[in-house]
């Protein structure tokens, strides 16, 4: 029998089990890391972008997706480009929620002026109060801020608006 | 391009990737030494933002050499002796006390974003989708040295006056930072980047600002260090026998 051949939509589908390796909740696909897909027979060119170009995870990205598609048995060539640059408006709503429900604060939707939602309240994502301090603008991640939480005396992370 | 602007571009990008790998590894430093731990983590991770901004110079500048994007930046970084080194002073001297690296890379991080914002207009395209990318993280660098310089400045008498004394320590190497840069000219001539010298009022603008709010003052009487980039100091060369060490003994090691 001839073995079927794997669609882009399969690769899509085997991408989005691919996790972010920081934030082993959220998958590459959901944090809008993954941009283009483009299958040509056992080969396929994933473009992906840097959430932040300093990112120690970067390389560990690139080798769980070969292995990934390695199993569809195609051969994965990945790309990096900057442009756009990425952005957090294009982390999904799905992933917000996971972002939360791990304790980290989402980044603010900012369609496009990051630096204008800066100042804007963040809500604890442990118990909702907007009652919270920005501690640091660098957390444990170039990708996350550190706050505190006035109300529930929690400190906690947000992901960066980019 | 034609091939000579080729290799201006590629020298330019080169002292680029300098000047954040050199700030890059002086910051590191503290990893484990800041004196409290926010900073200490904030500190590792401004450190790793320089090091994926070095890199993204490095490669943009070996496709424009034909070489391996992939292997370059190691080379470069890696297998280049004190001499080759395009990095402005500032980036290489010791990193001194707590005062004077959050003031070195406040200095650094406003320059960087004024050239970026030059850049990001770049007639090379590459170049211009790269800043565009880079810009967007160095504002949060600024944003942290802005909230740290009043804090010390008007904090107790000895932050004030460690402040101060490495404002004194430290201002005469920011002329440096006015030079054009190696490859500059006929870049600036081709639309490609920015006139360092033409980024120095806006600089000092911004600068002049965050010392008043920190209450600190520039000093009137100095020396400037307008040596050329090529002319480097032993402060490098310590820096470069630890950085370069394990990869020169073990050229094939491997994380």
């Amino acid at each position: 029998m001839e073995k079927l051949a794997v669609t882009e939509q399969e690769v899509w589908a085997a991408l989005d089990e691919v996790m972010d390796p920081e934030i082993p909740v959220v998958s590459l696909v959901q944090m809008g890391i993954i941009r283009a897909v483009a299958l040509q027979g056992q080969q396929v060119l994933v473009t992906m972008t840097p959430t932040f170009s300093g990112c120690p995870a970067l390389e560990v990205m690139e080798e769980h997706i070969r292995v990934r598609l390695a199993e569809l048995g195609l051969e994965a060539t990945v790309e990096k480009t900057l442009d756009p640059p990425w952005s957090s408006d294009w982390i999904s709503d799905a992933a917000r929620a996971k972002l939360k429900s791990v304790g980290l604060a989402p980044p603010h939707l900012h369609g496009g002026d990051f630096i204008a939602v800066l100042d804007a309240p963040i809500s604890c994502p442990y118990c909702d109060s907007f009652n919270t301090t920005l501690k640091n603008s660098f957390g444990t991640t170039p990708c996350r801020m550190i706050y505190v939480c006035n109300n529930c005396q929690q400190p906690f992370e947000q992901f960066k608006p980019l | 391009m034609d091939s000579k602007l080729n290799a201006s571009l590629a020298e330019y990008l080169t002292a680029l990737g300098d000047d954040e790998l050199v700030l890059a590894q002086r910051d590191a430093e503290w990893c484990g030494h800041a004196p409290i731990l926010e900073e200490d983590i904030a500190f590792a991770n401004l450190a790793v933002d320089e090091l994926g901004h070095a890199r993204t110079w490095y490669e943009l500048a070996a496709e424009l050499l034909s070489e391996d994007r992939g292997r370059f930046p190691d080379h470069l970084a890696y297998f280049r002796d004190a001499a080759e080194w395009r990095c402005v002073q500032l980036v290489t001297l010791p990193r001194g006390d707590w005062a004077f690296t959050l003031l070195r890379r406040y200095f650094f991080d406003v320059l960087e974003v004024l050239r970026l914002e030059g850049l990001k207009s770049s007639g090379y395209a590459p170049l211009a989708e790269a800043a565009a990318k880079i810009y967007n993280e160095e504002l949060y660098h600024v944003r942290h040295g802005k909230a740290w310089l009043p804090r010390l400045g008007r904090g107790t008498e000895e932050s004030h006056a460690r402040m101060q004394a490495a404002l004194t320590q430290l201002w005469p190497y920011t002329a440096q930072m006015f030079l054009p840069l190696p490859g500059e000219a006929p870049l600036v001539a081709a639309g490609i980047a920015p006139e360092t010298a033409g980024l120095e009022a806006g600089w000092w603008a911004a600068i002049e600002a965050a010392l008043a709010a920190a209450d600190l003052r520039a000093p009137e009487k100095f020396i400037p260090v307008t040596r050329p980039r090529s002319q480097q100091t032993e402060h490098l060369m310590g820096l470069l026998s630890e950085m370069q060490m394990l990869a020169r003994a073990n050229p094939q090691a491997r994380w």
